[in-house]
């Protein structure tokens, strides 16, 4: 039995050794990512161009909130369009009663409108987190559409339909966009930081013992409740703060824009796509799933038609890529690592250790010799 | 005064009784064998004293404070700690990170650092090799076998440091050399403090290993003694063969 799960372990499992082999090359990797996001809006500077980066960048870090929460913890919320929302009214309302104008300055209430997105975030958490998997997606859709009725019917504070200005920015046309995508390039650059410490601390860890058994957990002195509802809450701190540069980018919003429940799907989607719980992972499927949906909002969005396309995309990713594509490109080269590793010991004998007894404290493996 | 003290507790699911006005004692530092046929409401007695059902009536004191109404967090942070009868570990998280699990982190800066740097980690490693699982640490949890997933659950829990451990089934579907390494290591546990409550039906393994076994049936605690007692009970006999 010993050896079974070795076999497997050596096959399924990427293996922590390889990890300290790749750490060099993740740091060039994310530095590169990072260099290639500072010089993209210079090198690529047609506003049409820039315009998709932002939107891109956009979707990455709300896709990145998202993860926190949902892929750690395994909980599959379909209503972050709320806190999307929360933050662009938040930031519309606020310029509006602070007589604030346009240029630098509404960028400084894009903190606050995170603030009131977690504040949101609080009744929200009290009442969906009470539920799990699937009931839980249904109460989040739920909520969303709560809140977008809110949004059309509280009309003394959303003007209802007719939807709210945001200052207009003095900026001329051709360098327009770069305020906006630096702007969201930082609080993207702050949810990826975010997300890699919570992935390595204790607090993480408790998200993801949620994700595989909450009960247990509980039962191992995790605050299950406690822990879930800060994560809802870090989660939506970055939609709001994305929702909030959004709408001062789009300078105009309604409660079917700022509460979108494409919204809803497509950073699920992203996150699906890229792979779920990783952190690269959101990324990623922003990166590709973006510029799609960009282009195929203008082609054929008029038809509704991209709709159709973007559920398509949904189906195949669900069949084809289940665990996204980061883990399943991952998996694929410590596999070939690990082929490669276990050549030396392949004439090994055939172990006949299957009928060994289970506990063998340290059976003589060489592939798990060579791995520890 | 008993570490563990259940009074006249009564649980009903629907219309099946599942425990009906059952009390019982652990004594500190004892090696407790629970048993008794299927159904008879042993595993809904852990899961009272734990925290994951609330009795319908009667009290469960630990140390002599009331923890009826605590949710199993907090009865684990108070020195209770359990496995499950079909044992339950983080399939996905490396055993390792299963360890960390239970660790207690006291304050902020400890929960949001680096699980991997704490000063527990040591620990966890030493209690991994104790129960044999050192050459599987980076393995994902899921991958282990069934025996393994015991010895990892149990592991897991020691992490904790907890005074009482409730093991439901620890034998079940292991095979004997396994066993035989089981019970060193909660004979081990005991030397050094450890008080036990063991749900088994593993009769070789409950009257080698406790110094003190109860026996419930029908939801209430039938007979209490030490082995030999239990095993001349008659009532005992019948509760197993009758019906």
């Amino acid at each position: 039995m010993a050896t079974v799960a070795h076999t497997q372990t050596s096959a399924g499992q990427p293996g922590r050794s390889g990890a300290g082999r790749w750490k060099p090359f993740q740091i060039v990797f994310w530095l590169a990512c990072l260099i290639a996001a500072i010089v993209f809006p210079l090198v690529f500077s047609s506003p049409a161009i820039t315009t998709i980066a932002f939107f891109t960048l956009v979707f990455a870090a709300a896709g990145t909130a998202w993860n926190i929460f949902c892929g750690y913890s395994g909980y599959i919320a379909l209503g972050h369009a709320v806190f999307f929302g929360s933050g662009c009214y938040t930031i519309a309302i606020l310029c509006a009663h602070w007589h604030i104008a346009g240029g630098w300055l509404p960028f400084a209430v894009v903190p606050l409108a995170g603030v009131a997105a977690a504040i949101v975030a609080v009744p929200f958490g009290v009442v969906a987190l009470r539920t799990r998997r699937h009931t839980f997606v249904v109460i989040t859709i739920a909520i969303f559409f709560i809140f977008q009725l809110l949004a059309y019917n509280l009309r003394g504070i959303t003007a209802g339909s007719s939807g709210l200005e945001l200052p207009i920015p003095p900026w001329s046309g051709y360098v327009f966009n770069l305020p906006f995508y630096y702007v969201i390039l930082v609080i993207l650059i702050l949810a990826v930081v975010t997300s890699w410490f919570v992935r390595h601390s204790k607090y993480g860890l408790e998200l993801l013992a949620i994700r595989d058994d909450e009960d247990r957990a509980r039962g191992l002195g995790v605050r299950t409740g406690l822990v879930k509802l800060s994560a809802f809450m870090l989660s939506a701190f970055f939609v709001g703060m994305c929702g909030a540069v959004w709408a001062y980018f789009v300078e105009s919003i309604y409660p079917n824009t700022a509460f979108d429940a494409q919204f809803d799907v497509l950073i699920a989607l992203m996150a699906f796509l890229g792979g779920l719980g990783t952190i690269a992972g959101p990324l990623l499927g922003a990166l590709i799933l973006q510029p799609v949906t960009q282009y195929l909002t203008i082609s054929i969005g008029q038809s509704g038609l991209n709709l159709v396309v973007e559920g398509v995309i949904f189906l195949a990713v669900i069949l084809l890529l289940p665990q996204g594509i980061v883990p399943a490109v991952r998996e694929l080269i410590f596999r070939r690592f690990a082929r490669r590793d276990a050549m030396p010991v392949a004439p090994a004998p055939p172990a006949p250790a299957a009928v060994a007894p289970a506990t063998e404290p340290n059976p003589p493996d060489s592939v798990a010799a060579e791995r520890s | 005064m008993s570490l563990l003290q259940a009074t006249d507790i009564s649980k009903a699911f629907g219309g099946i009784q599942a425990l009906n006005a059952c009390s019982i004692a652990v004594e500190q530092g004892s090696i407790t064998g629970l048993i008794g046929p299927n159904g008879s409401g042993k595993t809904t007695l852990f899961n009272v004293i734990t925290g994951y059902e609330r009795p319908d009536t009667g009290t469960v004191q630990f140390k002599g404070a009331d923890i009826s109404k605590y949710g199993p967090d907090r009865i684990f942070g108070l020195g209770i700690g359990r496995t499950f009868q079909l044992t339950r570990i983080f399939p996905r998280l490396t055993v390792t990170e299963n360890m960390h699990v239970a660790i207690k982190r006291k304050g902020l800066a400890s929960l949001l650092g680096r699980w991997s740097a704490s000063s527990e980690h040591d620990r966890a490693l030493q209690l991994l090799q104790f129960v044999g699982l050192t050459h599987l640490k980076d393995a994902p949890a899921g991958s282990l076998s069934y025996g393994q997933r015991k010895l990892l659950e149990l592991a897991f829990i020691l992490v904790a440091e907890p005074q009482m451990v409730l093991l439901d089934e620890p034998a079940g579907g292991i095979n004997p050399t396994l066993i035989g390494q089981l019970v060193e290591r909660i004979r081990e546990l005991n030397r050094q403090g450890m008080t036990f409550l063991i749900v088994e039906h593993n009769m070789e393994f409950v009257m080698g290993l406790c110094n003190r076994v109860m026996v419930m049936h029908r939801g209430a605690k039938l007979a209490e003694g030490t082995p030999e007692d239990v095993r001349a009970n008659p009532a005992v006999l019948e509760a197993y063969l009758g019906d």
